[in-house]
């Protein structure tokens, strides 16, 4: 019997119930479990089925608020909220004027594009670098190492997953960033050719707040996303399968590259794109590393930059001194294109996941 | 002695020669294939070093310029400017802690276990793939909302009620998740061993589903600890940010906490400020390892106890 059993069955309080004797000369005891008012089930499941509504009405909440505070916004904004490269709060001093029946400040004029760039091209350059980390190290840690070394990846991998955002954005802007452009990226702008896909990495390097900087820490932050769920994928690959391959002469290497590689890819892409999903959204450590630069697009991989998330937290403050309420607005439609981004990247990622099983621990999202 | 060229002695040259038989003449030789894949395997490694080496980096940084300056009166006394110490924020971070196991512990454990036993499968779905999708939206957003629908629009102000209700709505879905996971691995024996002793529905969901699943719930609680003791961009406009130490009441009661300390202090100018920043983020720190190492002891515990069966 399993301990976890016989512990069940001790802490059940037993009344033991002495049965007459029945003529063979044996005292039968009965054990029968006291009674108690029990929870009402029925209760139970009024109360819990009310619960689990919740998650799907603040979704409907989020949506709506988030709509409506925007709508006035996507009125005087229309479509070019989308393409401008505009950042202008307008003159708080002057008389606002109304457009589309909507006060706002004089002069202003709101595009999104540079922060959908940059929301785009740090989470690109993050998952670039932590897919090929993670499958590598997923491989590791399953096919060579002993049960005490994967467990302590294991360890460095939560506490990665851990670590509060702001914990990063700390590191990066303060140690991260000036240690790189000091001595590294110079090596990289100064020796690449000029030709298309390193142009973007020559020029100026900046003091290390940047696009680059924040791709990695991004990378490092959605690597646990993306390793604990290879690991958990590449452990259930069946060994028989992996075997066969072995039998027809195939190296350690080739077994893993042409077998369980391609077994677990759907759900390596799925959590992949979970982790991407996490990038796009990221916003305190964003906001300490990429130098919060609106209205404008990044020239090459150092460039300061901003994302929407983190124009979000670091402009909210400076909206609410707008009279007209019309910078927070705006800022009410950027969140509605930051969360139509992620819930696609969200919708996607469930679809290429469903026919795999996934984790049972949510490991990430400053965990 | 016979003449060993009728047959190759040396395996090798065998199989080099079946290669050349089976594949044609341009395909790799097996030791060029070994190379390649000690090659592969070495590359492999090295990935290894961008996990140990990042998570080495942090804490040891954070570490360094924490301890050496570390005053115990950072424990005692509240924040002050960019000044004095942390007192406020560790209580505030405590208080959101709790908060979060009242009212998202309660709501998520009882959605898992809806989900996991008496959800009708079609509404079910629907319901997991919501709370899923409520997990994707990023945390700035929660906050923003959070900040108009309850700070504005209820008129609550900057309040614990405000940053606990948003933080809540955040980290139901994985409570709610690792319930349902942990109920579902209930072995299907113990319930209906229950059911054959007679005993009645509620005592076997708390005797037996709910004791075996105790492990799996507390795992998801941890976590949840963990996303409210890290987590900033939903509490900076709802829950604000005050120096003195928490109130207890849900609305107007404006309440710091550790990563409000990080993300203020960390670009100010003055020394003391940008210290308070790093030991904020060290005490985080030293609580996330804590949560890390919580969960491992639980998780051992319970293996333990599946190893005996």
């Amino acid at each position: 019997m399993s301990g976890l059993l016989r512990q069940f069955v001790n802490g059940i309080k037993m009344n033991s119930i002495v049965l007459p004797e029945s003529g063979d000369g044996l005292s039968r005891t009965v054990l029968r479990p006291k009674k108690r008012r029990g929870i009402s089930i029925h209760g139970l499941k009024v109360v819990s089925s009310m619960a689990s509504v919740i998650p799907f009405l603040a979704l409907i909440v989020v949506l709506l608020v988030l709509l409506s505070e925007a709508l006035p916004a996507i009125k005087v904004n229309g479509w070019s909220f989308l393409t401008s490269t505009n950042w202008r709060p307008g003159g708080t001093y002057a008389l606002p004027v109304k457009t589309a029946g909507v006060l706002h400040p004089q002069g202003s004029s709101f595009g999104v594009w540079p922060l959908i760039v940059g929301t785009i091209e740090s989470s690109a350059i993050a998952i670039v670098i932590a897919v090929p980390v993670s499958i590598g190290a997923a491989l590791i840690v399953v096919k060579k190492l002993p049960p005490f070394w994967s467990k302590g990846i294991g360890f460095f991998l939560e506490t990665l997953a851990g670590i509060p955002s702001v914990v990063y954005g700390l590191w990066g802007t303060l140690t991260l960033g000036p240690i790189l452009s000091r001595d590294f990226y110079p090596l990289i702008a100064n020796h690449l050719p000029n030709a298309f896909p390193f142009r973007f990495f020559r020029g100026d390097v900046g003091h290390g707040e940047g696009l680059l900087t924040s791709g990695m820490v991004l990378a490092v932050m959605i690597i646990p996303i993306i390793a604990a769920t290879a690991r958990d994928l590449i452990r259930q690959v069946p060994s028989l399968t992996e075997e066969g391959g072995t039998a027809l002469g195939m190296t350690d290497w080739e077994s893993t590259r042409k077998i369980v590689l391609p077994w677990v890819s759907t759900g390596i892409v799925g959590a992949s794109v979970l982790g991407l999903a996490r990038a796009l959204g990221e916003t305190m450590a964003v906001a300490m590393i990429s130098g919060s630069i609106l209205g404008a697009t990044p020239t090459n991989v150092y460039s300061t930059f901003s994302t929407i998330a983190a124009s979000i937290v670091t402009q909210l403050d400076s909206a609410l001194s707008d009279g007209t309420g019309f910078y927070v607005k705006t800022l009410a439609e950027a969140g509605l294109v930051l969360m139509l981004i992620t819930l696609l990247t969200n919708i996607g990622a469930r679809v290429l996941v469903k026919r795999v099983a996934t984790t049972a621990l949510p490991v990430g999202r400053g965990v | 002695m016979e003449s060993p060229t009728e047959t190759p002695s040396n395996p090798e040259l065998g199989f080099e020669h079946l290669d050349k038989l089976i594949k044609g003449s341009d395909a790799p030789s097996t030791a060029s294939r070994k190379t390649k894949a000690k090659l592969a395997w070495a590359v492999a490694y090295l990935t290894l070093l961008a996990i140990i080496f990042p998570a080495v980096l942090i804490v040891g940084h954070v570490t360094i310029q924490a301890l050496p300056h570390f005053k115990l009166s950072v424990l005692t006394t509240p924040t002050e400017g960019l000044a004095g110490g942390l007192k406020n924020e560790i209580l505030g971070t405590l208080t959101i802690v709790v908060g979060i196991l009242i009212l998202a512990g309660t709501i998520g454990m009882l959605s898992g276990l809806y989900l996991s036993n008496y959800a009708p499968p079609r509404s079910g779905n629907l319901l997991r793939s919501a709370s899923e999708l409520l997990a994707g939206i990023p945390s700035i957003v929660f906050g923003y909302v959070g900040y108009l629908a309850l700070a504005v629009h209820f008129h609550w102000g900057f309040s614990l009620g405000a940053g606990l209700i948003t933080l809540s709505i955040m980290v139901i879905p994985y409570i709610a998740k690792t319930t349902e996971v942990a109920l579902r691995q209930v072995p299907s024996g113990y319930t209906e061993g229950g059911e054959a002793l007679g005993l009645s529905e509620g005592y076997i969901l708390r005797k037996i589903s709910l004791k075996s699943a105790l492990p799996g719930i507390t795992t998801g609680l941890i976590v949840a600890i963990a996303i409210a003791i890290g987590e900033t961009a939903p509490l900076l406009y709802t829950a604000g940010f005050s120096a003195g130490l928490p109130k207890l009441t849900i609305t107007h009661s404006p309440l710091g906490y550790l990563t409000y300390a990080v993300w203020t202090f960390f670009n100010q100018p003055s020394k003391s400020a940008v210290q308070l920043s790093y030991d904020a983020a060290f005490l985080l720190i030293l609580g996330v390892v804590f949560l890390i190492v919580l969960a491992r002891v639980i998780v051992a515990r319970t293996q333990r106890h599946s190893e005996n069966s």
